[in-house]
């Protein structure tokens, strides 16, 4: 799970504290798991140094880092780039796959595309894994068997989620 | 514009395909080239249209609208009789389930397609008995194919399709009767020989792993087609592939997003 991408991507509706952005990313993908705090205010820290966020003044408060944070045209960039690539396709992808469809549609960008470029990658992966089975040792192709069932079980969810999606947009906007 | 020349290399095209059935729409503006010796995967959920995408390629069904071009001739054009005769000769099935006669031995149901063609009884079988060997049933032959294992009979149905030495192979839903390694074992084969023999193969799946055996690979979803895998080299364009021809779904693709 990529949480400086997915802080970024959480940005990108609006400028907000460190505080809010640490409760949305709890609800909408902690699954249980919190976001310690100094882990959100290192990662915004560090995106501010990279440019792709910018912080605010302080202000006047209690809290440990009062700052607005606002995301800048390179994060716009970095987030429009990270939704419309693919994951390189190996097993275990499901938090990745997941959090980029829902910011994508959280932010209105086309998530079913993102999805069709992810299903190719993937099959083109099942390809070149289906190649190493007509070729290679039997002891390879066991492991190309495992990742090739993985794979499967991606574009399964890929799929599913497509079918899905009108659905989840709706779910994602009332949050 | 349907010389020769200009169809070199593409061996099946349908140009803004469709299809209804009854109010349902099973196939949209599917366009789409196969070229000669390409193995392609049309991957899709059961109702999608994609089985009606392989019927009307296979010249089975006639389109609503579009056209189907095999080898540069028309087939929407041509008579029942002309077509059929193109099944029997150009094109071999391979089919999920009761393809084959259960009553007559494996050899039987290869030969027949054969003798139907006009090829003489001993020819026939002695072509039967090599293609049962190149699927590893060779001793099976005497076998009646109700009494076959599903993996073998699905074998004697790739024989049968190959020995007609055919231009092309529509495979619909090959595995879908046989258990994974079997089915795995079926693909490998029958993959491995059309592209030894240079047929075309068109192969209609929900299964991505048998899509995966393919060339290329495209999907229909709600009787609408879009190429589903990556081009195979940048300067192949959105729906590239490394053969001469190449699937224009373009308006398709576009509709989807």
């Amino acid at each position: 799970m990529s949480v400086p991408l997915t802080l970024l991507g959480l940005l990108e509706r609006e400028p907000s504290h460190g505080y809010d952005l640490k409760r949305d990313y709890d609800a909408l993908f902690g699954r249980g798991k919190q976001l310690p705090f100094g882990q959100v205010y290192a990662t915004l820290g560090r995106l501010a140094r990279d440019g792709q966020v910018a912080a605010g003044s302080a202000e006047p408060g209690d809290g440990p880092d009062r700052k607005r944070y606002a995301i800048t045209e390179t994060g716009r960039h970095v987030v429009d780039t990270w939704l419309a690539e693919p994951v390189e396709p190996e097993p275990h992808l499901q938090t990745v796959l997941f959090a980029k469809v829902t910011l994508a549609l959280m932010l209105g960008k086309p998530a079913a595309a993102y999805l069709d470029t992810q299903r190719a990658a993937h099959i083109r992966r099942m390809q070149e894994l289906t190649e190493i089975k007509r070729t290679g040792p039997l002891v390879d192709t066991l492991l190309a068997d495992h990742a090739l069932f993985h794979l499967e079980a991606d574009l399964r969810w890929i799929d599913l989620t497509s079918a899905r999606l009108a659905d989840l947009a709706e779910a994602v906007k009332t949050r | 514009m349907n010389s020769p020349a200009a169809t070199s290399g593409r061996m099946i095209e349908t140009r803004h395909v469709a299809k209804n059935f009854g109010q349902t729409f099973a196939l949209r503006d599917a366009s789409l080239c196969v070229a000669q010796g390409e193995i392609l995967a049309v991957m899709g959920p059961s109702g999608s249209g994609k089985s009606t995408l392989l019927h009307c390629m296979a010249g089975i069904y006639t389109p609503d609208q579009g056209e189907v071009l095999f080898d540069g001739q028309l087939l929407n054009t041509m008579t029942e009789a002309d077509r059929t005769k193109l099944r029997r000769t150009a094109f071999g099935f391979v089919f999920q389930f009761g393809q084959l006669v259960p009553e007559l031995t494996a050899a039987d149901n290869v030969a027949l397609p054969l003798l139907l063609n006009r090829t003489k009884r001993k020819v026939a079988y002695k072509t039967a008995d090599t293609w049962l060997d190149r699927l590893g049933i060779g001793d099976k032959g005497a076998r009646r194919t109700g009494e076959l294992s599903g993996g073998e009979a699905q074998r004697v149905a790739v024989a049968r399709a190959l020995a007609l030495a055919p231009k092309v192979i529509f495979a619909d839903e090959p595995t879908g009767s046989l258990d994974t390694l079997t089915g795995e074992k079926a693909m490998d084969l029958m993959t491995g020989l059309a592209r030894e023999q240079g047929t075309t193969v068109v192969i209609v799946t929900h299964d991505a792993r048998v899509a995966a055996y393919a060339d290329r690979v495209v999907m229909v979803r709600d009787g609408l087609l879009t190429p589903a895998d990556l081009p195979s080299s940048p300067a192949g364009g959105p729906y590239g592939t490394s053969a001469p021809a190449t699937a224009s779904a373009t308006a398709a693709a576009k509709g989807m997003n």
